[in-house]
């Protein structure tokens, strides 16, 4: 790799304060140092397998593959790997780019908190400082999460801005490093923001459709017709579609969070009820209104709950390489269930949209369809929600 | 109308650095600001800067982002700062924008320009714009004569200082410390060095702007730059005040001692 991409089509760039502008180069230049390193190379790879337990597994889903109009069904279980999803991947590649610009502190956003839990732990586990921001409503939402980065060592910031949510945990985020750039990293977790992280956490995200698409030649001796992920940030989603750009066979298709339906402005659909604009350093699709103002986004699922998403997925929506389409909190919480009860896997909200989307895709395709679903993360963090919907606990007093 | 070149002509001509003033449009509610503004104005403030207030405030500190929250709850839009900047463009300061970028990029940069212009604004500060996306909007401005303001940063690099100043227009803003607006208990001693940087590479006026409130911060910039850029510490004022009039007074009270502090009478010319 010899440069790293800042726009993908129309979309992306960087869209910052000047003030930023160094760190941006100095990170873009250490990472494409890094990767031209095998030693960096290899140490990542070792982490991958002895730590995070790489490579996942790929699981044949017969029992909730019934309910897919009799495709078969394949998931990637990024829900196996260490701290519960596929967040720690990018984690891990970016405080070994920290430990190489002589950085002693990372800060980092999170939503549901499994980013944030993930940086908390390679903070741990590289001795680094560490201070996750969160919306205040979020940490509330997802308090056993706000235990868990504590318990290993970070500092959580509660941050009661705005809508108090996700885009403002990142607004904070960029704050802080605008002001400690110098020693800081800011490990940000999606395939957002301004240039060059899109195309960084893609790279560390790729491992998944690299390892995805020779487990499923492995074991059927052909590609899938299907690949689909959840696309909130999007960053699980360009991870596993990377394995299969080259591939115009199979189709690629994003779920996004069609929250109590788009027609209900209840949503997180940036490209059924979004249009291009800038949002965190990028030039993306994002939910506006009609002077730019960003316009609260909802979904039951913390992590799908944000107005932007990825630039490369608004170049590849605009290209027509892949489709996106909007998944309801009801069909997202039917997927759910089904897979727990079919399959004895709990999935994470996030990852039952891209399970409710394959529901819909297999009754399309036909029963002779292959579809790989990207299992992003594990549901044990959004019991409270489950209950709740399902009304599986007791009244309270 | 008063032009960029034109407000800080007058301030030379006064022994003066350039005093430039923020406040968002619709802070308190758009007629405040109206009234607030022209505050500044009559208080012999040169420049002033008229913020729209937005969703995602990410260079500023939590005293801007509390009045951008109160201006947007006020129902402020793009349309209603165009008009305030109408409303008191007509004064002997120049009234320049300062905006995010995809409040403009929503209008379309040709049309926000126009728009500007028609408003009698002369000037667009734009904090999270960079020199290499800002294409199409250098050249809306230029049809129509208005500033385009880029920030420099302390962590900006020569080459990186070059390529701001090229692109900008009217002057260069540079911010005095790494990090977000908002009042501090001293101007980083960064700020001088990146004056002294940026006139290697460009001819343009240089105004200093983030962690400045204070009269005696004031007059230390005054010594080396061509402005000082005040926002914080007004729309501090502006919170502080029990009600609209005595805000109007607390910031015509603030621009007057501000105004006196860029004063230069024992210095000659900086440049």
């Amino acid at each position: 790799m010899t440069a790293l991409p800042d726009k993908f089509g129309d979309f992306g760039g960087r869209f910052v304060p000047e003030a930023l502008t160094f760190a941006l180069d100095q990170l873009a230049g250490e990472f494409l140092r890094a990767v031209a390193d095998p030693a960096f190379t290899e140490e990542l790879a070792q982490l991958n397998s002895d730590y995070v337990g790489r490579p996942s597994p790929l699981t044949e889903v017969r029992r909730f593959a019934a309910e897919c109009g009799g495709a078969r069904v394949f998931l990637k279980r990024e829900d196996l790997n260490h701290t519960g999803s596929h967040k720690i991947n990018n984690v891990l590649g970016q405080a070994l780019l920290t430990r190489r610009m002589g950085k002693q502190r990372v800060i980092a956003e999170t939503g549901a908190g499994q980013h944030g839990v993930a940086t908390a732990t390679a903070a741990a586990l590289f001795g680094l400082d560490c201070t996750v921001y969160m919306g205040e409503e979020d940490t509330r939402r997802q308090a056993l999460n706000v235990a868990r980065m504590k318990v290993l060592g970070a500092e959580v910031v509660p941050v009661s801005a705005g809508t108090r949510t996700l885009k403002d945990a990142i607004n904070e985020a960029m704050r802080d490093w605008v002001t400690n750039v110098s020693g800081t990293h800011y490990l940000l977790g999606t395939v957002t923001g301004p240039a060059p992280f899109p195309a960084i956490v893609r790279h560390f995200q790729s491992v998944i459709g690299t390892e995805a698409r020779g487990q499923i030649l492995d074991r059927i001796g052909r590609l899938p017709d299907a690949v689909v992920a959840c696309v909130g940030g999007g960053s699980n989603a360009m991870g596993l579609f990377s394995g299969f750009l080259a591939d115009p066979d199979v189709r690629l298709v994003g779920y996004e969070a069609g929250g109590h339906g788009v027609a209900s402005g209840q949503h997180s659909a940036r490209f059924s009820g979004g249009a291009p604009g800038v949002l965190h350093g990028t030039r993306t699709y994002i939910m506006q209104d009609e002077f730019g103002q960003t316009v609260p986004s909802y979904s039951i699922s913390a992590g799908m709950d944000y107005p932007g998403v990825g630039p490369e997925h608004s170049h590849l929506h605009d290209i027509g390489r892949a489709t996106y389409e909007p998944v309801t909190d009801d069909e997202a919480m039917a997927a759910f269930r089904l897979l727990s009860t079919t399959e004895g896997i709990i999935p994470a909200l996030e990852s039952a949209h891209a399970l409710a989307g394959a529901m819909r895709l297999g009754r399309d395709l036909g029963p002779d369809a292959v579809i790989l679903v990207n299992l992003s993360g594990r549901g044990d963090k959004d019991m409270q929600t489950a209950a709740d919907y399902f009304g599986l606990l007791p009244e309270g007093p | 109308m008063t032009t960029v070149p034109e407000a800080f002509a007058r301030a030379r001509a006064g022994g003066r650095a350039a005093l430039i003033a923020y406040l968002p449009a619709g802070f308190p509610d758009p007629a405040s600001s109206v009234l607030l503004i022209r505050a500044l104005v009559d208080a012999g403030v040169d420049m002033v800067e008229v913020g729209i207030p937005y969703s995602d405030p990410l260079m500023d500190g939590p005293v801007i982002c509390q009045a951008a929250e109160i201006a947007l709850a006020a129902g402020t839009t793009t349309d209603d700062a165009l008009q305030v900047v109408a409303q008191v463009s007509d004064g002997p300061a120049a009234i320049l924008m300062m905006t995010y970028w995809n409040l403009i990029d929503r209008f379309g940069p040709d049309t926000f320009a126009a728009r500007l212009a028609a408003a009698g604004g002369v000037g667009v500060i734009t904090p999270d714009l960079t020199p290499e996306e800002a294409g199409p909007w250098l050249a809306a401005c230029d049809e129509r004569d208005l500033a385009h303001v880029f920030l420099a940063a302390p962590s900006s690099t020569p080459d990186r200082l070059a390529v701001v100043a090229r692109a900008a227009s009217g002057f260069v803003y540079a911010a005095s410390v790494m990090g977000v607006t908002g009042t501090r208990e001293s101007v980083g001693g960064a700020a001088q060095g990146l004056v002294a940087r940026l006139r290697d590479v460009t001819d343009l006026p240089v105004a200093v702007g983030i962690g400045v409130s204070t009269p005696e911060q004031a007059a230390e910039v005054a010594g080396y730059a061509d402005g000082v850029i005040v926002g914080s510490a007004f729309v501090r004022r502006v919170l502080a005040a029990p009600n609209p009039t005595a805000a109007v007074a607390a910031v015509s009270e603030l621009a007057g001692e501000l105004v006196a502090a860029v004063g230069r009478p024992n210095m000659q010319e900086v440049r």
